[in-house]
């Protein structure tokens, strides 16, 4: 037991207060609002309606692939259209908005004791410049010739050429612009999100009593900030070469035997930038997701975290091997065989950490007096299915098996499995968490209940037939394969379940959405700290947080975030900004 | 990708330099009470603002070296032809210089309280920088006046892009020259007025050393510099 300095001796907070800007009508405190919890909320919110937009996509999708040929209007064109934009929502404007802007928003400040962001004025123009991202992707569906249908990777030469839906009208360009709007306004919440960790620190938070929900959306930051540039610089290129005719990555090309005027490009010199981009997005959506679970995991399992420092360095280890793996989507674009060794390498040497925490919360769980609630079955749900798209990742990362599987349905199963379920597990949980602090109140127990087992189950029945479509050989991309030897009577059979299954759970997304909006008002009250929780976040004075989060002086941080069940303590758990010792505590791990 | 993972390895390091400071092995949850000498495990004592900067001036290094990557890579391909570059190019990268320098004059008077020179240090950098465009611009007709059209080869397409991107920063850099401009001539705080030239200052001397690696690799030293390092590699 260190005890470095004695309670009662610590001399009052002398943080340098921020200079808070307080508004003065309602317009600059809901709308153009410099609070991050409000930015939050907006960002949450916007992620939320054109994540909506994506769900529906993958039902219109589900149709055409359940019942071929049932659905006139979808069409070819249409299903491609589908298939991009749901993707390209779904990771990007969905996942990385909502994971970042929406929770790093709101929790970080809370979480490290801050009273706003350091540079509020910038945050708040990150979620305008947000939202014009995501009306000019939406102003594509309205355009001539509608939205791009290139798939989500966009690919040239073919996603600029006439074949393509939008590939020579207003589809790609919008597509592109609002990207490039995108990464702008990332950049700027980033820049926050990462400033505010390193400097927005309350007395006594030092880096390894942050929790690691913090932990893991601050690596994620950094790892987008580093990471979106090389999607921005695609983007830019690509709109040069399909708006003024350069040739960065179009090749030589005959289009319905007229030679384009492009000439010698390199379509592999593009995946070499979306996917050195596109691997690290991976984890930016997965290390908040990580973080937390645990967060969720030790505060209803009334436990510690299990090996916090291994935790803290996976993640770190995580963040760093990602930039070194991106060419495992391109094993199949011919590439030399020595790199595809290389990076098969690097790719498996990631599931050491990863294997790390997963190990860890399964350790966490055990002994632990496990509260099942809502955030809590989430969180477990999680974990099975991470590892369980994990394990489809280590047959992927492997050329040998990832080169008859990489254009069928198993490369869909696993990737929506690992970073498409997975992350939206723990965003729920993280929502049931979380509610109650950003509201006030509860949300529905019942209700909450019955969407979880409902999206747990549901999603299993919808991905993991896919998998035995894969291996039988079915091809992804295709919107229709009727006619196709490979397309068995069983085959058919199986696709029309996943369809059905995937309007069940998309309804009960339906019954979370009324959930969100009817406990607003009907909840059972939450008064201030609900789970009984450590952090910092559910300490405030006010539930929910007033503007400055708390109140007239700002908490000191006396112990780490994970102080539960402390033998000896009166109460299961001991906030962070309680001060004196309990004696002894545990046996050091 | 090299150029970008060489970049990256940069970042990696400092990242890892800083985090050697974080005592990542300490036992948190033996640790109760104020841990130790927070004076150095909270906030630096760098401020926020620079720090900010900092993190900003990563992501376009970052930017920069991924063109600079994308560069390399398409200019193995077989269509590439060089293009001849402007010798007005020499002017503008010394216009840049000066423009630095007069910043850092400022900065100079800044700390020593002078107002006068850091608004003398101010209007001359923001002049020459707007020199250094306008000779950006001069130099992008002289080279379409020859027929070396945007898109017209690959080397073309790359010299335009690159160039207008570094512009774009130098006018986004004005606008915070502006600002801290007008705080010289309002009578802001010493002190604050001091951080916001430092920081201009800051932007400068990097984006002038972005310059000076761009005009290195379009005129093709960073080539054959590359040349010689794999040649004696190999």
């Amino acid at each position: 037991m260190v005890d470095v300095t004695p309670a009662d001796a610590v001399p009052p907070a002398e943080v340098g207060e921020v200079e808070l800007y307080h508004p003065h009508s309602w317009w600059t405190r809901y709308v153009f609002s410099q609070d991050a919890k409000v930015i939050a909320v907006q960002y949450a919110g916007t992620a939320t309606a054109i994540g909506l937009v994506a769900l529906v996509l993958s039902w219109l999708m589900r149709l055409q692939l359940g019942f071929p040929g049932t659905f006139d209007f979808i069409t070819p064109e249409a299903y491609y259209q589908f298939i991009t934009m749901h993707g390209m929502i779904m990771v990007i404007y969905l996942l990385t908005a909502l994971f970042l802007g929406g929770f790093g928003n709101y929790l970080i400040p809370l979480m490290v004791g801050a009273r706003d962001m350091v540079f509020p004025y910038v945050n708040m123009l990150s979620y305008w410049i947000y939202l014009l991202a995501v009306l000019v992707l939406v102003s594509s569906f309205f355009a001539p010739g509608g939205p791009t249908g290139a798939g989500w990777t966009l690919y040239p030469p073919q996603a600029i050429m006439t074949g393509t839906p939008g590939g020579q009208n207003w589809g790609i360009i919008l597509m592109l612009s609002s990207l490039i709007l995108f990464i702008i306004g990332f950049t700027m919440g980033g820049l926050n999100y990462v400033v505010t960790v390193l400097q927005g620190r309350t007395r006594g938070m030092t880096l390894m009593r942050l929790p690691l929900t913090v932990w893991g959306i601050f690596t994620a930051t950094v790892m987008a900030l580093l990471a979106f540039p090389a999607l921005f610089v695609a983007c830019v290129m690509m709109l040069l070469d399909r708006a003024l005719g350069t040739s960065f990555f179009m090749p030589a090309i005959v289009e319905m035997g007229e030679q384009l005027q492009h000439n010698g490009g390199s379509p592999i010199l593009f995946q070499h930038l979306f996917w050195f981009f596109g691997h690290p997005e991976v984890y930016i959506v997965a290390l908040p997701a990580f973080g937390i679970v645990s967060d969720l995991i030790s505060t209803h399992a009334r436990k510690n975290i299990f090996g916090y420092r291994m935790m803290v360095w996976a993640i770190i280890a995580i963040g760093a091997l990602s930039f070194v793996v991106w060419a495992h989507h391109m094993y199949v674009s011919g590439m030399h065989p020595y790199f595809g060794f290389f990076f098969a390498t690097t790719t498996l040497i990631i599931a050491i950490p990863t294997a790390i925490k997963v190990y860890n919360w399964v350790l966490t769980l055990w002994r632990g007096d496990i509260h099942l609630t809502i955030p809590m079955l989430f969180a477990l749900a999680f974990i099975v299915t991470f590892v369980n798209g994990g394990l489809t990742g280590l047959f992927l990362g492997n050329v040998v098996v990832d080169v008859p599987l990489s254009d069928t349905m198993f490369v869909v199963a696993h990737f929506h499995m690992v970073m498409g379920v997975a992350p939206i597990l723990v965003i729920f949980g993280a929502i049931y968490h979380w509610y109650p602090k950003v509201t006030g109140r509860m949300l529905d127990e019942t209700l909450g209940r019955f969407h979880f087992w409902v999206t747990f189950l549901g999603a299993y029945l919808i991905f993991f037939p896919m998998h035995y479509l894969g291996l039988m050989g079915i091809p992804r991309r295709y919107a229709e394969l009727t006619d196709m030897t490979i397309m068995t009577e069983s085959a058919h059979h199986l696709n029309s379940f996943i369809s059905i299954m995937a309007f069940i759970v998309g309804f009960a997304q339906m019954v979370f959405l009324f959930n969100l909006i009817w406990s607003i008002r009907h909840g059972r009250e939450a008064g201030g700290n609900p789970w009984r929780a450590t952090t910092l976040e559910w300490q405030t004075p006010e539930t929910p947080p007033a503007h400055g989060n708390f109140g007239k002086e700002l908490p000191i941080v006396y112990r780490w975030a994970y102080d539960y069940s402390v033998p000896g303590a009166k109460e299961d758990f001991i906030p962070q900004n309680v001060p004196g010792s309990f004696a002894p505590s545990r046996e050091p791990i | 990708m090299s150029v970008i993972l060489v970049f990256l390895v940069v970042i990696a390091g400092f990242a890892g330099w800083w985090l050697s400071h974080q005592r990542l092995t300490s036992k948190p949850w033996l640790e109760q009470g104020l841990a130790g000498d927070f004076v150095g495990l909270d906030r630096s004592a760098l401020p926020t603002a620079k720090i900010g900067l900092g993190v900003f001036l990563a992501v376009v290094g970052c930017l920069f070296s991924l063109f600079t990557s994308a560069y390399f890579m398409r200019m193995g391909l077989s269509d590439w032809r060089p293009l001849p570059l402007p010798r007005l190019l020499w002017l503008n990268t010394g216009v840049l210089v000066l423009s630095s320098i007069a910043l850092q004059c400022a900065v100079v008077a800044a700390r020593r309280g002078q107002t006068d020179m850091v608004r003398l240090g101010l209007a001359t950098a923001g002049l020459t920088a707007l020199a250094f465009l306008a000779g950006q611009l001069l130099a992008w007709r002289q080279l379409t006046e020859d027929g070396y059209l945007l898109a017209s080869n690959p080397a073309n397409s790359f010299f335009y892009l690159i160039t207008a991107m570094h512009g774009l920063h130098i006018l986004g850099g004005l606008v915070g020259l502006g600002r801290a401009s007008a705080s010289a001539w309002n009578g802001a705080r010493a002190e604050r007025l001091r951080l916001s030239v430092e920081l201009c200052a800051m932007y400068w001397h990097f984006l002038l050393f972005v310059w000076l690696g761009i005009f290195a690799l379009l005129a093709g030293w960073a080539g054959t510099f590359i040349d010689i390092c794999q040649r004696l590699l190999t």
